[in-house]
């Protein structure tokens, strides 16, 4: 019998009628796997203008406040696109390897 | 107990559409399907069948619609033929796996090329292993207890698969043949409203048609199949309670003078009723031949098809569309790897006739039995008739 590498795999006889799903299951999914690259800011010369915040494609990037003045990624979903960083008009933020 | 009345079979399986109290029927026109849906849009429109009738503009949009309307809880329709079906293709694999249960007519037709209107039967083995369960009917009372019988078994909770109810173009969608036409109250002790197993509610909701990664593709295609072959029990169940109702028996297989028959010939659909009659005239000349003739498409039959062949010497395997570049037509190919796994060693032939609307005759069947019983070993398929 083949067993799947994780518990989170579901075998053929317990896949939800209709291979169907509940709404809201990607919170239980992180795709930040994927991520081959990430973004790393450099908060010198972060000017927290909000283009990474608005420009993020997966809507990873969360407002740290006004206390804090800069935008967080969250590395559970970010898959490494590099548009933040691409878009950062300081080139605040570098795409920087993922080592394995 | 119903009313017997001259009707073509195409308005005779309207009629069972409207009987079932359909509530959607999405459907495109195409010969030799389209007096199907005409007759259901006039009930429509005569407000005979309180329905939703969507003209779609493709076949695509027909099989699209139906899935939507499905998931949605709704008792839903469709029929088509050849191109049609062809066109449908891609929503056709769908439906199985969001376990919609849709029931679909195909008069069956030739695909093109060359384009040809006629009855054979290269358009239903083109969805062979689509995931629906397939049903052939071999004359005009069959094509109206059929289609009953498709909502009873693919509406049934234990199975919510589409079912594709087979009648040969023409030679049977085009006839007027006596049918009995059950009475509504009968029809409503058979088929029990459709409950929807699934069903897209906005206060429950769910995501219905989900990507499968190669995590789980496999196990979401092995979830239908399980299902697919265990829906078995349950067309056996719905012939049984179709029978207690109407006092008409179905099986999987059908036989006919098959008990102690040393050849028997494998057909499907209206074939079926001219192979009688040319056994009849065989077994007047002392020849021991049979038919065994496959109601059940999909889930194939095993067990019953094998019991039926049990005691036979030669199975000549009709088939009424041709893979080109393979030694066997679908039906031959079924046979002879399901014999091949069992103690069985009959001496297996397969034909091919009837291709794009040519008759099938009592002589071809009496060929075919000549052919099957003469010992000669096949190495492929017989085209049977073919000028070369």
């Amino acid at each position: 019998m083949n067993k799947p590498a994780s518990d989170a795999l579901a075998k053929a006889g317990d896949l939800p009628l209709g291979f169907t799903a509940k709404p809201g299951s990607t919170v239980a999914f992180k795709t930040g796997d994927w991520r081959s690259v990430r973004p790393v800011l450099d908060r010198e010369k972060c000017i927290y203008c909000g283009f990474c915040y608005y420009y993020c494609p997966d809507g990873v990037y969360q407002d740290m406040g006004k206390d804090e003045k800069y935008y967080k990624a969250d590395l559970d979903y970010c898959k490494g696109c590099g548009i933040c960083a691409h878009e950062c008009p300081k080139k605040a933020i570098e795409m920087t390897l993922e080592e394995v | 107990m119903g009313k017997r009345i001259g009707i073509e079979v195409s308005l005779a399986v309207a009629e069972a559409v409207k009987l079932a109290d359909t509530d959607v029927v999405a459907a495109y026109p195409i010969t030799p399907q389209t007096h199907i849906v005409e007759h259901l849009s006039e009930l429509v429109a005569d407000g005979e069948l309180n329905a939703a009738y969507i003209p779609v503009e493709s076949e695509h949009s027909a099989m699209s619609s139906c899935i939507g309307s499905s998931a949605a809880g709704a008792r839903t329709f469709t029929a088509t033929s050849s191109q049609g079906l062809a066109l449908m293709n891609e929503m056709i694999y769908i439906a199985p796996v969001l376990r919609t249960p849709i029931i679909l007519a195909i008069a069956n037709r030739a695909l093109s090329a060359p384009i040809n209107i006629w009855n054979d039967h290269s358009d239903i083995m083109s969805v062979r292993d689509a995931g629906w369960i397939a049903l052939f009917a071999d004359n005009g009372q069959e094509a109206l207890d059929m289609t009953l019988a498709s909502y009873r078994i693919g509406e049934d909770p234990a199975v919510s698969l589409p079912v594709s109810m087979n009648i040969d173009g023409f030679t049977l969608s085009h006839f007027i043949e006596p049918i009995l036409i059950p009475d509504q109250e009968e029809v409503d002790r058979f088929l029990p409203p459709f409950k929807p197993s699934l069903q897209l509610d906005i206060k429950n909701p769910i995501s219905i048609g989900l990507l499968g990664a190669p995590e789980c593709y496999t196990e979401a295609r092995k979830a239908v199949d399980n299902v697919l072959r265990n829906s078995k029990k349950t067309v056996l169940k719905a012939f049984e309670e179709f029978d207690a109702v109407f006092g008409r028996k179905y099986n999987l297989v059908e036989t006919y003078r098959h008990e102690d028959a040393e050849t028997v010939i494998v057909t499907m659909g209206s074939i079926s009723e001219t192979a009688m009659t040319a056994i009849d005239e065989m077994r007047d000349q002392g020849k021991k031949v049979g038919l065994v003739r496959i109601r059940l498409w999909r889930p194939f039959p095993d067990e019953e098809f094998l019991a039926a062949v049990a005691h036979a010497k030669n199975v000549a395997v009709v088939d009424r569309h041709m893979v080109l570049g393979c030694s066997s037509g679908p039906v031959g190919l079924e046979v002879r790897s399901l014999v091949y796994t069992s103690k069985l060693r009959p001496v297996i032939t397969n034909f091919v006739l009837g291709l794009g609307g040519r008759d099938v005759t009592r002589d071809n069947f009496k060929h075919i039995c000549d052919r099957a019983s003469s010992g000669e070993v096949q190495t492929r398929y017989e085209l049977v008739g073919v000028y070369e």
